[in-house]
Parts: structure tokens; sequence; C-alpha cells
């Protein structure tokens, strides 16, 4: 006993080290294996009241452009509005569709796309009904899945992180693939495993699969930029230019879909 | 001793505040970040508390981590950095360093330069192996290493050189 002393005593400092080590590293390869299982984010009250205060500053330089990116946004709603009223057949679908999805607006406080895995921290959390693996978007298109939750803050999951694979097709010929980030360009995302099949054409617009409950279908991504062939499993790969400026966010959306608990519960039931 | 105590807490909030409010939106050329952050652990004084230095280390990566969402990179690159210090002052200033008063903010010389160098360059090696931690990045890491190296490098001196008449 008195030798299992003498010894932590002599190495106190190197086992604090190792000590510490440790502890980092175990939260450096759980941030690295599955988003939800983190423990450090800066959805808190700290890094969250940080992020909002500098936000507030930044916002001022930013106003026209946001504003001129919610008015087009609205004259584009106005114009499916006024166009609706004159169609006489609207079709049921996106009756329904309107009716299941509710979109919570949110800011973009703090903003990375410098490495690998990126994220983003909005200013609304728990409280405004936010929940993990919602869907984010704005205007132009799709921004990425709520990652972690506080009371007030929310961390998205940006589709500039490596780690990010989401449904997506092409719009023209509902041919799909999973949407990927290759880490080189802030303005390119991928989309793999498009059967050889599909024709595909540059130009051609990427759209969201709608075979999750994360994000309702067409909800545009992107247009195809290039496109080559995986050497190795010979389906299309897919060099998508993003609608979105990743860089340069302000206003987005949380989807909440109302059949998200139902789908998830039934999906639960079957892996049982 | 009191007064040190003192100008070491104001220098880690001072450049934790900084590193958040500043370095980490610069992103030159889309990708280089400078850390000058770890500028607490060279400065801290050579013969202060080791076991101070390991917790501030490991307390200054940790609330950085925090605010850039990576989990406990930060912290694993802070404290191996302190941890090692001792090491990279022999090898910089010769055996015999813990009887001269070593004194890093103060004029540039070789040994002084040597120092900054090796600390950077280990920190931000295992830095940006531990956040991209894939070896089939390497060559990325490497490069990601020696381009931000150099900025944090050439920062580090800098901000010796501005807050070197408070210190004398």
């Amino acid at each position: 006993m008195q030798q299992i002393f003498n010894f932590i005593f002599k190495n106190s400092y190197r086992l604090l080290f190792l000590l510490l080590l440790i502890v980092s590293l175990t939260l450096t390869i759980q941030s690295h294996s599955y988003h939800r299982s983190k423990v450090i984010s800066s959805a808190n009250f700290l890094s969250g009241g940080v992020y909002e205060r500098i936000n507030n500053i930044n916002e001022y330089l930013s106003l026209k452009g946001q504003n001129d990116e919610l008015a087009a946004e609205n004259a584009r709603l106005k114009s499916l509005l006024y166009n609706q009223k004159d169609t006489t057949k609207i079709p049921v679908d996106s009756i329904k569709g309107v009716d299941k999805i509710n979109l919570i607006p949110s800011k973009v406080i703090h903003n990375s796309y410098n490495v690998y895995e990126n994220y983003l921290t909005i200013n609304s959390g728990s409280a405004a009904g936010v929940k993990a693996d919602m869907g984010v978007v704005n205007s132009a298109g799709i921004v990425g899945i709520i990652d972690k939750t506080s009371k007030n803050y929310a961390t998205v999951l940006s589709i500039l992180n490596v780690k990010s694979q989401i449904n997506a097709k092409i719009k023209k010929s509902n041919h799909f693939g999973s949407l990927i980030w290759d880490g080189k360009s802030t303005g390119f995302v991928q989309l793999i495993d498009v059967p050889r099949l599909a024709s595909v054409r540059k130009g051609d617009t990427i759209v969201t699969g709608g075979q999750s409950v994360i994000f309702p279908p067409n909800i545009g991504i992107g247009t195809i930029n290039n496109v080559y062939v995986d050497n190795k499993t010979n389906y299309y790969t897919l060099n998508i230019k993003l609608f979105n400026d990743m860089t340069n966010l302000g206003h987005v959306y949380v989807i909440k879909s109302k059949d998200r608990e139902e789908l998830i519960k039934l999906e639960k039931k079957d892996h049982e | 001793m009191n007064s040190a105590l003192l100008v070491n807490i104001a220098r880690f909030i001072l450049l934790l505040a900084a590193q958040i409010l500043i370095f980490n939106n610069m992103r030159f050329l889309g990708y280089i970040n400078p850390y000058p952050y770890m500028l607490f652990i060279i400065l801290y004084p050579v013969n202060g508390n080791k076991y101070g230095l390991l917790g501030a280390s490991f307390l200054l990566g940790i609330i950085l981590d925090m605010f850039c969402n990576s989990g406990g990179v930060h912290a694993a690159a802070c404290i191996l950095l302190a941890f090692y210090r001792p090491y990279i002052f022999k090898f910089s200033f010769g055996l015999s360093y813990e009887y001269q008063t070593v004194r890093l903010n103060d004029v540039l010389t070789p040994e002084r330069f040597s120092f900054i160098l090796i600390a950077v360059v280990l920190h931000h090696f295992v830095l940006f192996l531990l956040e991209i931690f894939k070896f089939t990045f390497i060559l990325e890491i490497l490069l990601k290493t020696v381009a931000s190296s150099i900025f944090t490098i050439l920062l580090c001196i800098l901000i010796i050189y501005i807050i070197k008449p408070g210190r004398r």
C-alpha cells in the first residue's frame, strides 16, 4: 500500500498529464465517431451567449444583403401564392405537405467553414421546439442538420462537414444518391452513388430526396458542375455547385415535421 | 509572485478572447487560421508551478474547443505542449536553462526563435492530426501545419514585441 502511494506521489505530475490527455483524447474520438455523442459543443450558455453578442454587432454590417435576400424570398412566395389562386386544381399532396411541416425561424450566430468538420450555431433551441436531427434550410437551399440543442441555442452539422450524408436526387430523372463533402471547396459538394443509368448533364438541378424525416422532398441544393465515374464502384460521382453561399448565412429555418415522432417510433419498432 | 499570477490570468483571458473574436475569423486563403492563443503556454514563467501550467493549458484548450465545436482537439494539443515544454527549453537554451533566467518576452534571439518554432509546430501538428483524424489526409495535415505555423509564429513574435514595453 505504502509503495502504491509512494508511486502515485512520485509520479503525480506524469499521472495528471496522462489523465488530462486521456480525457481530451476521449472527447476528440467521441466527436469524430458519431455526432450525437458529443459532450463539448457551442450550444451552451457561455459560448452561445458570446456568439450572440458578436453576431448582434456583425449583423449591422450585412443588414442590406439580408434585407435583399428576405425581400427576394417574399417575392417568390407571393408569386407562388398568386399562381396557386389561378389554378383551380390544387394538388392534394401539397396541402397535406403544408399542414405537415412547421418552420421555426432562426438566425445563424456562428458559422465555420474552414475545417473538415464544420458546425454552425443558431439562436433557437429546445425552448422553441428544436430537436436533434431536424433539417435546416434557408431561402436558397439546404444548410445542414441539427446536432446538439440547449435551451436557447443549437448546433447544426453543416453540409460542409465530411461526416454529413444527406439523401438527394436529380430533379429531372428522380435518381437518388448520397450527398457528401470532400472537404476541399466551400462552394461545392459531391453526390455519390448515382447509377450509371441516370442521364446526367451539366447544369441539372439537384434537390433533396425526401427518403428520410429530416428534409421534405424537393428542396434545392445546387446544380451539377462536373460528372465523373468512380473507378472503384462504377457509379457516377457528381460535383455540385451549391445554391447557398455557405460562407455567408443569416436567417435560416428549422424544419419540424409533424410525422417525425410517428416515423421515428415506427422505425424503432422495426429494429426490435 | 502575486503580480505574476495576475499577469498570467490576464494573459489567459485576453489571448482566449482575441483568439475567439479575431483570429478564428481570419481564414486566410480559405483554410489557414493562426492560433496565437498558445502564446500563453509559451510565455508561462519558466519556474512557475508545473501543475498550474498543465491545468491552465487544459482549461484553455477545452474552452476553445467549446467555441470551435471540435471535441477535445485543442485541449490535447495544449497539454502535450505544456508537458513537453521543459524538454523544448532544454533543447533550445541548453541544459542549465533553469538556473539562468530565461526571458521569452524580449528581443528575438536564435534560441528564443527556435523555442517558439518547435513549440508552435508541435502544437499545430497535434492539433491538425487530431482535427482531421485520418491518415489518408496526411499531406493536408502537413500542409496545414506548415502554413498555419508560419502565420502563428509571425503573430506570436508581433504580439511579444507589442507587449514587451509594458512588461519591463
